[in-house]
């Protein structure tokens, strides 16, 4: 029993990547239409600058969680003014094929400053150790990871659903001829709403420095298992995104300690079985995928 | 079937004219016993990807260091003047590095190949050596395979294999008392092999491993996998990932609390890139098996002075073992005369050797293993660190003798 809870937060801690990365994912698409293929470099943005500050300014993981979004707002408000807004009257094809050709360029871009080995992060010391909870011991920075994430999401959430900004994100994400008819100007939003997902894929990268290894490739593969995440969420769900994340996390973890060999199969697996019972992934509408 | 036979000969005495026209004109007249003139050392390895810092373009620097310094050795006297470094990228894809390893001696007059790591590549490598009869000196990939079943008459391991990691770390720490082993590990050829090399030296030295876990590869969350493994209480965990795989394993060890469970973690192969990404400060008091270390003696030292006015940074033993291994390639083709494989391959073999990499060296015949001194290493303690990439503190030398297999174990056969 103590194993099976260990594992689930290890997992969960594991979703908590996932699911605000997807997020991330899920608002750009969204409201752009856009598949972002880059987020994955922007993860590894995020990560790599959270070592460079602590690195040169000696900034901690807690200014790190406040300042690299920002900075990666700033990044993504750069990335669709240049480039993405370009092309967002094509075929989305267009900014896919962009997307991607930017993550290689930032990926080399990296590995030319700072190598491909990796750059060193000491994690501060409020999160290291471990919490006894009713005999359950658990690491505490994963803990945090997994608190921390879930109050970003609840936080998105709120602001999603209470807000006016929010439901105007959400009428362009859903309705977006019947939210120009009404007399919103939808384009305003774009630019910032991609800004916020790359700032969202960054915080996800922030939380990954202590706990993984900063490479300039560390997004690669966690950009492939974020696609997953979003095709099982349902491509442009919110919720979906988050729930999805989570999912995932728990699917690997649990792979981890009883199929170990199976551990990343099982992800895609998942979202094959997904994809043929609900096409439109678990939170998904028809209209999201068509 | 007449006819053609008749065009490859016209075709090739053709080739031969030409030739001899070229050795008249060339440098020295020497280019009567080299193909098209000249001698090609071919680098070939990954060049952007995760071992890039390991070896990758300081390797080519390398090895250009040691046709400097034959040709400061032997001036006027040298057999061939005309000596070229190329580099190739593989990027670690055994597809990439068979097509690219037959391209080079076919089209690109490689007369060796150097390098490839990711032992997958270096067997793929190894193969067109043994088609061509064109040498290959493998130096960064660790396959007991290349000296053992697959092994042949062109290739040469140079610095290090699987065994020598696991014989000197996993019976080192089997002494000091963790005899209770559960591994994790990477599941591709180098991950395998490493595991069985290990098994079988904790079993010699008295220990048990209660467990294997196969891992993806790459993959960035082992925290279930530490979990799971440190549940049945071992007195060690044993890693065998390697690069970025290996820095998240550490990351996470150290977060997950088993140390403070008495928990000890042995690294199957480390580099001293490893180190320095992840700050010493995580791997202080970590046990491992090296191959070579620049600060190990006044030699190694100068030579990684050297390497470092080249390069800007200190030498891996991937890259003191490529330099190695062009000079003393360089040094039997002087001695051979020709760039003639089967030649140089006889000048390598049973030579005994001693440079600034290899330390009791010696080609073996049989098996064509570099067999040398390796060392026993521990990662220093933050405050014992006096300059930059200071890392490694060397505990104990494993004699040649007892660093490799024994070759009466050898199950190669040329």
């Amino acid at each position: 029993m103590n194993a099976v809870l260990q594992y689930a937060v290890q997992g969960l801690a594991a979703g908590s990547f996932y699911a605000l990365a997807a997020l991330g994912l899920a608002i750009i698409f969204g409201v752009l239409g856009v598949v972002n293929f880059a987020h994955g470099a922007f993860y590894m943005l995020g990560a790599v600058t959270t070592a460079v500050l602590l690195d040169t300014l000696d900034l901690t993981l807690w200014w790190s969680l406040l300042v690299v979004p920002v900075l990666m707002f700033v990044f993504g408000v750069v990335v669709e003014r240049s480039l993405v807004r370009w092309l967002l009257r094509l075929d989305p094809l267009y900014n896919f094929l962009l997307t991607f050709g930017l993550t290689l360029v930032l990926v080399e871009l990296v590995k030319q400053r700072y190598g491909v080995s990796g750059l060193p992060y000491k994690p501060p010391g409020a999160l290291q150790g471990r919490v006894d909870l009713a005999g359950v011991v658990l690491p505490r920075y994963q803990l945090f990871v997994f608190l921390f994430s879930v109050a970003v999401c609840v936080l998105v959430w709120l602001v999603m659903t209470r807000t006016r900004v929010g439901m105007i994100v959400r009428a362009s994400t859903e309705k977006p001829e019947l939210a120009r008819a009404l007399g919103i100007n939808v384009g305003r939003w774009v630019t910032p709403v991609f800004g916020f997902g790359v700032a969202l894929a960054g915080l996800a990268g922030v939380l990954a420095a202590p706990f993984r290894a900063i490479t300039a490739d560390m997004g690669n593969n966690f950009a492939i298992i974020l696609f997953a995440v979003v095709v099982i969420g349902g491509l442009g769900s919110i919720v979906g995104a988050v729930v999805a994340g989570f999912m995932v996390g728990l699917v690997e973890a649990f792979g981890q300690a009883y199929a170990p060999t199976f551990a990343q199969i099982l992800i895609f697996v998942l979202m094959g079985l997904i994809i043929l019972v609900r096409p439109a992934g678990l939170f998904g509408r028809k209209e999201a995928t068509a | 079937m007449k006819s053609k036979r008749i065009r490859a000969g016209a075709a090739a005495m053709s080739g031969l004219l030409l030739l001899g026209a070229c050795g008249e004109g060339g440098p020295g007249g020497s280019g009567g016993d080299f193909t098209n003139g000249k001698l090609v050392l071919a680098v070939l390895n990954d060049q952007s990807g995760i071992y890039k810092d390991a070896s990758g373009p300081n390797t080519v620097k390398a090895v250009k260091m040691a046709v400097a310094d034959y040709k400061k050795k032997y001036g006027d006297k040298a057999v061939v003047d005309d000596i070229e470094v190329t580099s190739t990228d593989h990027q670690n894809k055994p597809d990439i590095a068979n097509t690219k390893a037959q391209e080079l001696y076919e089209r690109g007059g490689a007369d060796v190949i150097l390098d490839v790591p990711t032992s997958s590549a270096a067997l793929a490598v190894a193969n067109q050596a043994k088609k061509h009869k064109k040498m290959f000196i493998d130096v960064s990939a660790a396959t007991t395979e290349l000296t053992g079943a697959q092994c042949n008459k062109y290739t040469l391991q140079w610095a290090y294999n699987t065994y020598m990691l696991a014989n000197g770390t996993g019976t080192t720490v089997t002494g000091n008392g963790d005899k209770n082993w559960h591994i994790i590990y990477p599941d591709y050829q180098f991950g395998q092999d490493m595991t069985k090399s290990f098994t079988e030296a904790i079993a010699k030295a008295g220990g048990t491993v209660q467990g294997t876990i196969p891992t993806p590869f790459p993959n960035d969350n082992f925290a279930t996998f530490l979990t799971k493994a440190g549940s049945t209480n071992p007195d060690v965990i044993g890693t065998m990932q390697a690069g970025g795989d290996l820095i998240n394993v550490v990351k996470q060890f150290n977060e997950s609390g088993l140390k403070e469970k008495g928990i000890d973690l042995a690294v199957g192969l480390m580099l001293i890139t490893d180190i320095h990404s992840l700050g010493v400060d995580q791997f202080a008091g970590t046990m491992f098996t090296d191959a070579w270390y620049w600060n190990m003696d006044a030699e190694s030292r100068a030579w990684a002075d050297r390497f470092r006015d080249e390069t800007g940074t200190r030498p891996t033993f991937e890259h003191a073992g490529n330099y190695s291994a062009a000079l003393q390639y360089l040094e039997a083709v002087q001695e051979a005369g020709t760039d003639d494989a089967d030649a140089v391959v006889g000048k390598l073999e049973g030579k005994k050797i001693n440079d600034v990499f290899l330390r009791n060296g010696e080609v073996r015949a049989k098996d064509h293993l570099v067999i040398h001194d390796a060392y026993l290493a521990r990662v220093k303690e933050p405050s014992q660190v006096k300059e930059d990439w200071d890392y490694e503190e060397i505990v104990t030398t494993i004699p040649a003798a007892k660093a490799f297999a024994p070759v009466e174990a050898s199950t190669c056969s040329m």
